[in-house]
């Protein structure tokens, strides 16, 4: 058997990947995940940026996570700045962090890879098949959106959240009545579990390496240590650099990075693998509800992953603006000048383990920069997927195997810059 | 016929494309009255041209993208910048000002000669542009405006006053008294002051309101505190193309 397949630009992707297979006389020759994303250079550009400003340039390295980024930004000068944030002012940014989480999963899960799993093009035809299903995602989709809007100043690119805590922050109308909201979006996640339920999730298994973050006290997002599922040991943020080695492909404008194996995984099937305990009782619920089971070595069931960090993003949300409403958050931050150092910061994106590095010279500007991303983590991963799936998949028809392959990117949820996808749907 | 729309995007952070899924609804009202060809994140459907109104996102950062935007050109009889990257050249300018050898060597070491890089541009350095949509990112309801307005075959218009005329009229303290740098006294208006509306500054997104006064403003900046050079940097954030302030 001849095999070609060259998928020029995965669509329903969030950025630009092209998978390249070869098979000649039933042998496979190749198989590769390219990603030709235009290089930006952000590490290189922030550099001469004052440190308040350097948060508000590396927002933009994504549309979809600018709140993460935003995020391990300002931990990571803080860090160098030996600033302690104030526990109200902490609460607000993981409250900000959720939303930003719940938004992207439900967007991923509802609208990229479900018409994957119902074996139709794209979200257009469930308008009609799956009306209520469909009319529930966009009610989450909305509720995390107005949720980042009224928080964090704006959907993308929040404005308010800056080194030492919060330009302004929300009232306490706002937060009951996003508190409302988010009770009453529990019945609406509930309902997509259960239909979630009935997908069918291909079956195939390769064990490797998952790393997230790891915090004693709860399921990490924001801050914590670097854990593995190939070892006990944790790793301190300032020392990523032993745990994780960032490497390049000449097929690839983005970095590639390896630990213990020749590749890892991040993301939400990572963070479950490594923190179920940690789970919110209403997302326990929901893992078993779906038979997710730790330890899961089935990338198809990130999306899974997906919805069950969903459900905890909700539960913790309400729980967080309860302890909110008892401690108002105050408007308050960082107005120093700023002084020579070294800090690191992250966040887990809705994608995975999301890393911030820089060098302040004395004037408090950037002097050096680092930044693992995701996506880039999970590069070799995909590319190491692919391999192990394709020899599966060989003997079927080329157009099965090409959507296999293009569901087992998508499954990654791979955020190679950053967009999205919705579009013409019809409604009866 | 309805128009036909396409959507395309060079170096960016597809954010402002993000703001169009999250219109949720309307986009739905928007697309009965236009039929989108080409929207790649979308949908596995692609149309080759000629389109009717064409939507492009983000910077030129690469020697073939040069071509590439020029075919679109050809093939689109509007071309609407979308966003802060398209319309001003955005934070990618953020590099022009660097030594570009350096800067491939500082992101990818020696393997720098992989990713050839070109001087980052907005499109409008490259092709006719007929209409941009400012900000970092648009706004979703300045979106349907303009679309609103093109569909009618009716003229776009950007306001020309600067953020201050609408933080004034937010009722917003003055953030230069919160020890905050703002662009707004020099900046295209249109966002309703959302930045200082939350507290913060406004960092040039929307880009200059036409003639500026630059001077004025540097002035007001180093009065506050802020050395020239500190002055220049935040100008660069979104105006590296233009150099302003130079």
């Amino acid at each position: 058997m001849n095999l070609e397949i060259n998928v020029h630009h995965v669509t329903r992707v969030e950025g630009h990947g092209n998978i390249v297979v070869k098979v000649e006389n039933g042998q496979i020759k190749e198989t590769r995940w390219e990603v030709p994303e235009a290089p930006r250079f952000f590490e290189a550009m922030v550099r001469g940026h004052h440190y308040s400003d350097a948060p508000y340039l590396v927002s933009r390295v994504c549309g979809i996570c600018s709140i993460a980024h935003t995020f391990a930004a300002l931990q990571a000068i803080e860090d160098a700045l030996e600033i302690v944030l104030d526990e109200e002012s902490l609460l607000l940014r993981k409250l900000l962090l959720h939303a930003e989480t719940l938004q992207s999963h439900i967007l991923h899960v509802g609208y990229l890879a479900l018409p994957d799993f119902l074996g139709v093009p794209n979200v257009i035809p469930l308008a009609k098949t799956h009306k209520d299903e469909l009319l529930t995602i966009v009610r989450l989709h909305r509720l995390a959106n107005e949720m980042s809007d009224a928080i964090g100043g704006r959907t993308t690119h929040p404005v308010n959240t800056v080194v030492g805590g919060w330009t302004k922050v929300p009232d306490r109308e706002v937060l009951k009545h996003f508190q409302v909201r988010l009770r009453e979006a529990i019945s609406d996640i509930k309902s997509l579990v259960d239909f979630c339920t009935t997908l069918e999730i291909p079956d195939f298994e390769r064990e490797t390496e998952y790393i997230a973050l790891y915090d004693p006290n709860e399921y990490a997002f924001y801050g914590g240590q670097i854990a593995s599922t190939d070892e006990d040991k944790k790793t301190p943020l300032r020392d990523y650099r032993n745990k994780i080695e960032e490497f390049i492909v000449p097929y690839s404008t983005a970095k590639r990075t390896k630990s213990l194996r020749s590749s890892y995984m991040v993301g939400a099937l990572a963070r479950f693998n490594i923190n179920y305990k940690l789970l919110s009782p209403l997302a326990q619920e929901c893992a078993e509800k779906l038979g997710l089971k730790p330890r899961c070595y089935n990338t198809f069931m990130n999306n899974i992953a997906q919805i069950v960090e969903s459900a905890h993003a909700i539960e913790e949300s309400i729980r967080i603006i309860d302890e909110l409403l008892k401690r108002p958050p105050k408007a308050n931050w960082y107005k120093g000048k700023g002084k020579p150092g070294r800090g690191v910061g992250a966040v887990e994106a809705p994608r995975g383990l999301l890393i911030h590095e820089y060098v302040l010279d004395d004037e408090g500007r950037v002097k050096g920069a680092n930044l693992v991303v995701p996506t880039n983590e999970n590069h070799q991963n995909i590319e190491e997927d692919l391999k192990a799936y394709l020899p599966k998949l060989l003997g079927k028809p080329k157009e099965e195997i090409t959507h296999k392959l293009e569901m087992l990117v998508r499954a990654y949820d791979p955020c190679i810059s950053c967009s999205t996808h919705l579009l013409r749907i019809e409604w009866e | 016929m309805k128009p036909k729309v396409a959507i395309f995007e060079f170096g960016c952070c597809e954010g402002c494309q993000l703001q169009l899924v999250n219109l949720e609804e309307k986009l739905l009202d928007l697309v009965e009255m236009v039929d989108v060809v080409s929207w790649r994140e979308a949908s596995s459907e692609h149309h080759e041209g000629p389109y009717d109104v064409t939507f492009v996102e983000g910077t030129i950062t690469r020697e073939e993208e040069i071509e590439r935007l020029k075919k679109i050109r050809e093939d689109s009889k509007f071309l609407i910048a979308l966003g802060a990257c398209a319309h001003l050249g955005g934070v990618n300018c953020n590099k022009n000002v660097m030594d570009q050898e350096e800067v491939r060597r500082y992101v990818y070491g020696d393997k720098a000669s992989w990713f050839p890089s070109i001087l980052a541009r907005p499109l409008s350095a490259v092709v006719k542009v007929d209409y941009a949509i400012p900000g970092c990112p648009i706004d979703k309801e300045e979106f349907l405006q303009v679309v609103t307005a093109l569909l009618l075959g009716k003229e776009v218009r950007l306001p020309n006053y600067p953020v201050c005329v609408e933080c004034k009229k937010a009722n917003n303290i003055c953030v230069f008294e919160k020890g905050l740098f703002c662009l707004g006294p020099i900046t295209r208006a249109g966002c309703g002051a959302r930045c200082p509306s939350f507290g913060a500054r406004c960092i040039g997104c929307r880009g200059l309101v036409d003639e500026p006064n630059v001077e004025a403003h540097k002035e007001v900046m180093t009065t506050y505190g802020l050395d020239l050079e500190d002055v220049m940097k935040k100008y660069r954030l979104f105006w590296g193309y233009l150099e302003v302030g130079k």
